[in-house]
C-alpha cells in the first residue's frame, strides 16, 4: 500500500495536469462544440449544428472547410513521403565515408532545429518573385518562365515543400542510426548468395529500416494534420491562406475561427474532428504496421 | 599486414573523393539560406532588392537598427523567461513520473503509460481553444489574467510532459537494477535511489530533455500568437519577428537581420551541445 502512496506521489505532477490541461479542456471543448459560442454571451445549445455546416449537411456548407481539409491533405500526401525518402537517401550517403560523418551529420541536423518563424522568412525572401535569388538564377536560364512562388497559388504549396526539405536533419539522424543498427552478417549472408546493390537495398537494408520509417511517418502525419507557422509567415498574417486560399491550411482556418472570429464552438467541433481524424491515421498505421514493419534483429 | 595492390587502393580513393563530393554539393545546398540571409542582412534596402548577391557596401548598422525598431531587449528576455522556466518545470515535473514508469512495478503501469503516450497524437489546438476560453471569460473572477501573458505558456510545464516523460524512461530503463540495489542493501529508500543512481547516470537524457524544451518554447509560434499576440509588452521573439515583416515587408535586409538574431542564440546552443541534441533524437526514434 505504502508503494501505491509513492507512485501516486511521484505521478502527481501529472495526473494534476492531464486532469487540468488536457482532461477537462477537452470535455469542456467537446460540450462547446455543440453550441453556439462567440465569448460575449452565454454559449446556446444547437446541437450538431456546427458538424453539419462543416461537412455541408443540410443546406449551409462552409465553403472554406474543405478548402483547408484538401490543402492540409495535400501537404500531407507530398510532405511526409518525401522526407522519407530525402531523409533515408541522405541518410544512406552518410554511410558511405569512413571519416567525416559527424561533420556532415552536424550540417544536415542544423536547419531542424532553427526556429520555424525564422526559416519561413528566410524562404519567402529566396522565393520572392522579384528580387529573390532563386527566381534571379531561373530567369538566367532560357525558355524558363520563373513561377511567382507565393504569390502564385498553383506554386505556394510546393514552395513549402521546399522548406520542409531544408528541415529534414531530424530525420537524417534517426535513419543514419537505424542504418548503423543493421548488423554486417546481414549484407555478408546476401552478398554470398549474389545478391547485387538494389538486392540488399530491398532484402536487408529496407526490411530493417522499416520501424524508423513507420515512426517518422506517424510523427509527418501528426505535425502534418497541425501545419501553421510555415503557412502563417508565408501568406502574411494580414490575409490568412493567401494567395487565393492555397495556403488556408486546417490549422490555420481553425485559428482564424477561433481566434479572430471568436465562433468558439465551431472551432472547437472543428479541433474535435482533427482528433478524430488524427486518431484514425494513427490506428490505421498502427494496424497495417503487422505487415510492413520488421521488428527484431539489431533493433530493440 | 599486406597492402591492396595499387589498382584497388586507387579505386577506394576515388570512391572516397566521389563520396565526400556529393556529401559537400549537399552540404553546401543545407548552407545556402542561411549564407543568403547573413549577405542580405549586410545589404543597403536598394541592394537587397536588386539582382546583386555580394553585399556592396557591408551595412553593419542594419542590426542596430533593428534594435532602434522594435523592443528587442524586452523580447529576448520574455523569451528566456518563458523558454527557462518551462524548461526547469520540465525537468522537475518530468523526472519522478519517469522514475514511477520505469523503475518501479505497479500493477497498471503500462495502461497509464499507453495513456501518457496517446496524449502525443492530441492536438494542442483542442486544449488551447478551452483554456483561452475559460481565462478569457469564465475565471475571470479568480484575477489570474492568464490572457496576455506568459503564464498559461510557463505553468502547465511544471505539470509534466509526454514526450519528456517518453524520453526519459527510455533511458531509465537501461540503468542496471544492481547500482539500484546497491543503495537498497545500504538501506537507502528510492527516493535515494532516485537522487544517487539514476539522477547522476541520466544527466544525458535530462540535458536532451533540457535542450529539446529550450529550443521547442525559443521557436514556439503558435501558442505565444494566440496568448499575447495582442499583448506587445509580453511578446517573445517568434512573435515580434513575424510582425517585423508585416511592417518592413519590402526591407529584406532588415527582415533578414532581425531574422539572423534571432536565430543565432539557437544556432549557437546547437553547435556547443550537438552530441546531446543527436543523442537525444536517437534516443526517441530507434527503442522502444
Amino acid at each position: 500500500m505504502r508503494k501505491y502512496a509513492f507512485v501516486l506521489m511521484l505521478l502527481s505532477p501529472w495526473i494534476i495536469g492531464f486532469l487540468a490541461f488536457t482532461a477537462i479542456p477537452m470535455g469542456l471543448s467537446l460540450y462547446w462544440s455543440f453550441t453556439h459560442y462567440d465569448l460575449t454571451s452565454d454559449p446556446i445549445w444547437i446541437g450538431l449544428s456546427n458538424y453539419k455546416f462543416m461537412f455541408g449537411i443540410g443546406g449551409h456548407a462552409d465553403p472554406f472547410y474543405w478548402m483547408s481539409v484538401k490543402n492540409t491533405l495535400w501537404i500531407i500526401a507530398f510532405g511526409v513521403p518525401l522526407r522519407v525518402l530525402f531523409g533515408m537517401a541522405t541518410a544512406m550517403l552518410l554511410t558511405r565515408p569512413r571519416r567525416g560523418v559527424n561533420g556532415y551529420r552536424t550540417l544536415f541536423y542544423m536547419p531542424s532545429i532553427v526556429p520555424r518563424v525564422g526559416s519561413a522568412l528566410v524562404f519567402v525572401y529566396l522565393f520572392n518573385p522579384l528580387s529573390g535569388p532563386i527566381n534571379i538564377l531561373l530567369n538566367k536560364i532560357p525558355y524558363v518562365t520563373a513561377p511567382l512562388w507565393f504569390g502564385d497559388p498553383r506554386w505556394a504549396k510546393p514552395a513549402l515543400l521546399v522548406l520542409g526539405l531544408w528541415g529534414i536533419g531530424d530525420a537524417v539522424v534517426l535513419y543514419l542510426a537505424g542504418l548503423l543498427n543493421v548488423p554486417r552478417q546481414l549484407y555478408e549472408a546476401i552478398s554470398i548468395e549474389g545478391a547485387n546493390a538494389w538486392q540488399r537495398f530491398r532484402y536487408v537494408t529496407l526490411p530493417m529500416l522499416t520501424p524508423v520509417i513507420f515512426f517518422t511517418v506517424i510523427i509527418g502525419v501528426i505535425d502534418g494534420f497541425q501545419y501553421f507557422d510555415q503557412a502563417y509567415i508565408a501568406s502574411g498574417s494580414a490575409t490568412l491562406g493567401e494567395p487565393n486560399g492555397s495556403l488556408l491550411f486546417y490549422g490555420i482556418w481553425m485559428y482564424e475561427q477561433a481566434f479572430q472570429s471568436f465562433h468558439m464552438g465551431y472551432a472547437a467541433a472543428m479541433a474535435w474532428v482533427l482528433f478524430l481524424a488524427i486518431m484514425a491515421c494513427t490506428a490505421l498505421l498502427l494496424i497495417t504496421s503487422r505487415r510492413w514493419v520488421h521488428y527484431g534483429g539489431g533493433m530493440s | 599486414m599486406r597492402r591492396a595492390p595499387a589498382s584497388v587502393r586507387r579505386r577506394q580513393l576515388l570512391m572516397m573523393v566521389f563520396n565526400h563530393a556529393i556529401l559537400i554539393a549537399i552540404s553546401i545546398i543545407f548552407m545556402i539560406p542561411i549564407l543568403f540571409m547573413f549577405a542580405t542582412a549586410l545589404m543597403t534596402d536598394t541592394q537587397s532588392l536588386s539582382p546583386r548577391l555580394v553585399p556592396d557596401p557591408f551595412v553593419w548598422s542594419n542590426f542596430r537598427q533593428v534594435f532602434d525598431q522594435i523592443d528587442l531587449v524586452r523580447y529576448t528576455w520574455n523569451t528566456f523567461l518563458y523558454a527557462g522556466l518551462s524548461t526547469l518545470g520540465v525537468i522537475l515535473s518530468c523526472v519522478p513520473v519517469a522514475y514511477a514508469f520505469s523503475r518501479i512495478q505497479w500493477r497498471g503501469r503500462n495502461v497509464v503509460f499507453l495513456l501518457v503516450l496517446s496524449t502525443l497524437m492530441l492536438p494542442s489546438q483542442l486544449t488551447i481553444i478551452s483554456m483561452y476560453v475559460i481565462f478569457a471569460r469564465d475565471l475571470d473572477w479568480t484575477h489570474i489574467q492568464w490572457v496576455g501573458t506568459l503564464k498559461p505558456l510557463i505553468l502547465p510545464s511544471f505539470f509534466g510532459d509526454a514526450f519528456s516523460i517518453f524520453l526519459l524512461r527510455q533511458f531509465f530503463m537501461t540503468i542496471p537494477q544492481e547500482l539500484a540495489d546497491a543503495v537498497r542493501v545500504d538501506g537507502g529508500g528510492e527516493l535515494q535511489i532516485l537522487r544517487q543512481v539514476i539522477v547522476p547516470l541520466s544527466k544525458p537524457a535530462i540535458a536532451a530533455v533540457g535542450l529539446f524544451n529550450f529550443v521547442y518554447a525559443w521557436n514556439n509560434f503558435y501558442d505565444v500568437l494566440v496568448w499575447v499576440g495582442e499583448n506587445p509588452q509580453a511578446q517573445t521573439l517568434s512573435l515580434a519577428l513575424s510582425q517585423f515583416k508585416t511592417l518592413h515587408h519590402v526591407e529584406w535586409n532588415l527582415t533578414m537581420a532581425a531574422s539572423l538574431l534571432f536565430m543565432i542564440p539557437v544556432i549557437l546552443l546547437f553547435f556547443v551541445a550537438q552530441r546531446v541534441f543527436i543523442e537525444g533524437i536517437t534516443l526517441t526514434g530507434v527503442k522502444g
